[in-house]
């Protein structure tokens, strides 16, 4: 007969690999969050003026376009791809809408409504070619992000929007307030929600994840991949757009290269907010929170003197950070997994 | 047998993928209320005429008939709306999805809004499972499954479209004797319910067992469709295979030596684990065992692609060190990877090329690489190999599969090893080219080389051997000479079964 070897399985606690799993699906919001608490503690004892009222409104003012932008881009990178256009969609927009109210009183709707559909045709155009064409997203996002600079920089040809030409009821917008809370963060918040709940709870959000997960299984799973990245697309284009104009609204005067380089701004708030940048994991929730740490890092500099040169490598430190924990985790996730099927065998 | 008009039908499909012409005028009717088995080798064309009837392939000739008519299946959506559902060979999860979401994905249930109803997901996921009588969590990511459970959930995912056509592609497996029986008592059902159901299994017993006809393919041709009532195994082998085995398997004896390689407690941690054995000039040597039991990544570790926590790997009595490829190639091992596509050639590159990459510091000239003894070295492989090729310039690309495994081999050997490591040398190969792989090993076996040969390929793993260990779940759990390898033996071990017994 055949020699056999009798092995018993590892006798690991299942619950113990379960709890590990849930708590580390949970835990990235929560250790940003963590990582956001100890660093405004941290500055706030070496300069009590930091968390004036003034300050925190200046973080929450900053963060929410980075924020919004970084939910447009959370739908993109989880179904494998990536949206390096934004930033340019953001100036182009941010400079569309400024010369569109220049010297005349608009309505707001009209200027938001406007700032989408251009940035809806950008998403439109990257989504086209990367799910129809197959062409890899990277090369896409990378050629619409210098044609549609180009673009601006020759549309702009120098000029530059004014504050003072910008209608009032516009800037109200970017500096007013309900019920004490800025109209910028708010809104960020609510296209959070309302995106961080679809994809949650509808079935087609459920798609988005899928995709990202196993493309070869979606499409088995006869899922109609095209349609989902090209929504993808369209969604980070039409926030990309919404923020464009909130950027004239915060800033007033837009020159062409507004929100130049942000586009790894906003990949970086992505990723460490915990969304995998091989797709299928994260959600909206971490990644404007991880828009909101990088702000508020760069407050903390600001607020700390240090030179604001070094703001850039911290932040290239604190994605080199997430993706190295995220890459650890998912090694001690993958295993936690395995020991309850040992014992799922038993 | 109840003469009930073919619910989906193939009419004379032939398929090719580049040169190689895996389905040639293959017709097959699935009727309601009937099992049908299709029998076949590997190679022989069931997965993709599986993949035509699950609309992932559209054939190149003849058509898919639903009910008599005509069907265009543009992709796998089009045939589950035409009520096909597929078990694959090889499961397709999300990893980071929940179980039950990947059985339910593009079709929740959903609550009045429109929103996921997780509760009734979570209560239907149960269901299935219930009925499948396995206790697998419905909310655990898929990730990091064993296989046996990816294929339960596979097998949930088909059944949970209450389809009215079921393929199940190998649905067996990777499965353990009580979870095959309740398989077995779902599918009975489904028959009764007048369902077609298409059966692939390398197991003969449980075609005999549960199929009322069987349609047998051999190299991409239908040989025959026929009731299997009246039929013995040894019939349907020979209609699988069509030749005596001795041609296909010519092992020679060969006379053993030292050992030549040493694997001592070899662990990855959740890969593999303590696993040992040696391997002797002279002898094949063969590591079977499931898709995902872990060999494969035992021949990386070896070879030194990837890492390994503990354990060593001695060649020639000098340790290796661990992680190095350079450090395993000096030592004298060659790895013929499984994928060669994208593993084994650089698919753009010429054959020359490709032959001469492991070879390159030898083929210098002064600093530079010299092309003329580049391409001296390919000619004298591409005669001893009998590879057929048009130009040694040409794209490797260009060449069938039992072609371009022979320039990964040419590629390997030249290094002039002591130890080679095949994995999965003739998947995807045509017969021909097959025996011709198979007497190459042998003859290289013979002259003296140690070889560690890794195969999903049961008859190959049986007809060539002189050992087998046999892997499960990441162990090596059994170690059968040569003449007390069977089908049996062998399969009992790698389903674990021997293990339950034993315990």
């Amino acid at each position: 007969m055949a020699t056999i070897t009798t092995t018993e399985p590892g006798t690991e606690t299942g619950g113990g690999g379960r709890r590990l799993v849930d708590t580390v699906l949970r835990a990235r919001e929560l250790s940003i969050l963590a990582a956001l608490i100890v660093l405004v503690v941290v500055t706030t004892a070496a300069n009590s003026s930091f968390l004036s009222q003034q300050g925190v409104k200046d973080i929450f003012l900053n963060a929410s376009i980075l924020a919004l932008l970084a939910v447009g881009q959370t739908m993109v990178v989880i179904t494998r791809n990536i949206d390096l256009s934004v930033g340019s969609v953001v100036g182009l927009v941010a400079f569309a809408s400024g010369k569109f109210v220049l010297g005349h009183d608009r309505n707001i709707v009209l200027v938001l409504i406007l700032g989408m559909a251009i940035g809806a045709v950008c998403g439109l155009v990257n989504g086209v070619l990367v799910s129809f064409f197959r062409v890899p997203a990277l090369v896409v996002t990378l050629g619409t992000l210098y044609v549609i600079q180009g673009l601006d920089y020759y549309w702009a040809h120098g000029q530059q929007i004014n504050a003072a030409d910008v209608p009032n009821s516009l800037l109200e917008l970017g500096s007013g307030s309900v019920l004490g809370i800025p109209y910028l963060p708010l809104i960020t918040v609510v296209v959070m929600v309302a995106v961080g709940y679809y994809l949650r709870s509808y079935p087609s959000g459920r798609e988005f994840y899928a995709i990202g997960s196993n493309p070869d299984a979606a499409r088995l799973a006869g899922l109609s991949i095209r349609r989902r990245i090209l929504t993808a697309y369209a969604c980070s284009g039409i926030l990309a757009g919404l923020a464009g104009v909130l950027w004239l609204a915060r800033f007033g005067t837009v020159v062409a290269d507004a929100a130049h380089g942000w586009e790894l701004r906003v990949v970086a708030a992505v990723v460490v907010g915990g969304v995998a940048i091989v797709g299928g994991l994260g959600t909206v929730y971490g990644a404007a929170l991880g828009a909101l740490l990088l702000t508020t890092i760069g407050s903390v500099l600001v607020v700390l003197k240090v030179n604001s040169f070094w703001q850039d490598a911290i932040s290239g430190l604190l994605l080199l950070l997430a993706i190295s924990v995220d890459r650890l985790l998912s090694l001690r996730v993958t295993r936690a997994l395995r020991r309850r099927n040992v014992r799922h065998g038993a | 047998m109840s003469e009930s008009p073919p619910i989906l039908a193939l009419d004379h499909v032939s398929m090719a993928f580049g040169a190689v012409r895996a389905l040639q005028d293959v017709s097959i009717d699935l009727r309601g209320g009937e099992i049908h088995a299709l029998a076949g080798e590997n190679g022989a064309g069931k997965s993709t005429l599986v993949k035509i009837l699950a609309g992932v392939h559209r054939p190149d000739e003849g058509q898919v008939l639903l009910d008599g008519r005509p069907q265009d299946f543009r992709g796998p959506g089009d045939a589950q709306q035409a009520g096909v559902a597929v078990i694959y060979q090889e499961p397709t999860l999300f990893p980071d999805l929940s179980v039950a979401e990947n059985i339910f994905m593009g079709r929740q249930p959903r609550t009045g809004l429109g929103r996921i109803d997780r509760r009734a997901l979570r209560a239907a996921t149960a269901a299935l499972f219930e009925r499948l009588g396995v206790s697998l969590d419905p909310d655990r990511p898929a990730r990091g499954l064993s296989i046996a459970d990816q294929q339960i959930v596979e097998i949930a995912k088909a059944l949970s479209r209450d389809a009215r056509v079921l393929v199940m592609d190998e649905p067996t497996a990777a499965l353990s004797g009580n979870e095959v029986a309740r398989l077995f008592t779902v599918a009975r059902t489904l028959r009764e319910q007048d369902c077609a159901l298409l059966f692939i299994s390398h197991r003969l017993e449980e075609i005999f067992d549960l199929c009322q006809r069987v349609t047998t393919l051999r190299d991409g041709r239908l040989i025959a469709t026929e009731e299997l009532e009246g039929l013995t195994p040894d019939d349907l082998v020979q209609r699988m295979v069509g030749r005596e085995l001795d041609t296909l398997y010519p092992k020679q004896e060969t006379t053993v030596g030292e050992a030549v390689l040493k694997v001592e407690r070899l662990t990855r941690e959740g890969v593999f684990t303590d696993v040992s054995f040696e391997v002797r000039a002279g002898e094949i040597v063969a590591l079977a065992g499931l898709v995902g039991a872990g060999r494969s990544e035992v021949a990386r570790a070896v070879f030194g692609v990837d890492r390994y926590d503990a354990g060593s790997v001695t060649v020639g009595g000098r340790r290796l060190p661990g992680a190095s490829p350079t450090a395993a190639m000096s030592a004298g091992i060659a790895l013929v990877p499984e994928d060669r596509r994208q593993q084994g050639l650089v698919m753009d590159g010429s054959i020359e090329r490709n032959i001469g990459l492991t070879t390159l510091r030898s083929l210098r000239r002064g600093p530079v690489v010299s092309r003329r003894a580049e391409r001296d070295r390919a000619a004298d492989w591409a005669i001893r190999l009998q590879l057929k090729y048009a130009r040694l310039s040409d794209a490797v690309g260009v060449l069938s599969g039992g072609n371009q495994q022979k320039v990964v081999l040419a590629k390997w050997l030249s290094t002039e090893p002591t130890v080679l490591i095949v994995d999965e040398p003739t998947r995807g190969i045509d017969v021909g080219t097959k025996a011709e792989v198979h007497r190459l090993l042998s003859e290289l076996a013979a002259d003296g080389l140690a070889v560690l040969m890794i195969s999903s390929d049961l008859p190959e793993v049986l007809g060539m051997a002189d050992r087998v260990l046999v892997m499960h779940e990441g162990r090596l759990v059994a170690e059968i000479p040569r003449a007390e390898a069977t089908e049996e033996t062998v399969m009992a071990a790698a389903t674990g079964r021997t293990r339950q017994e034993a315990a």
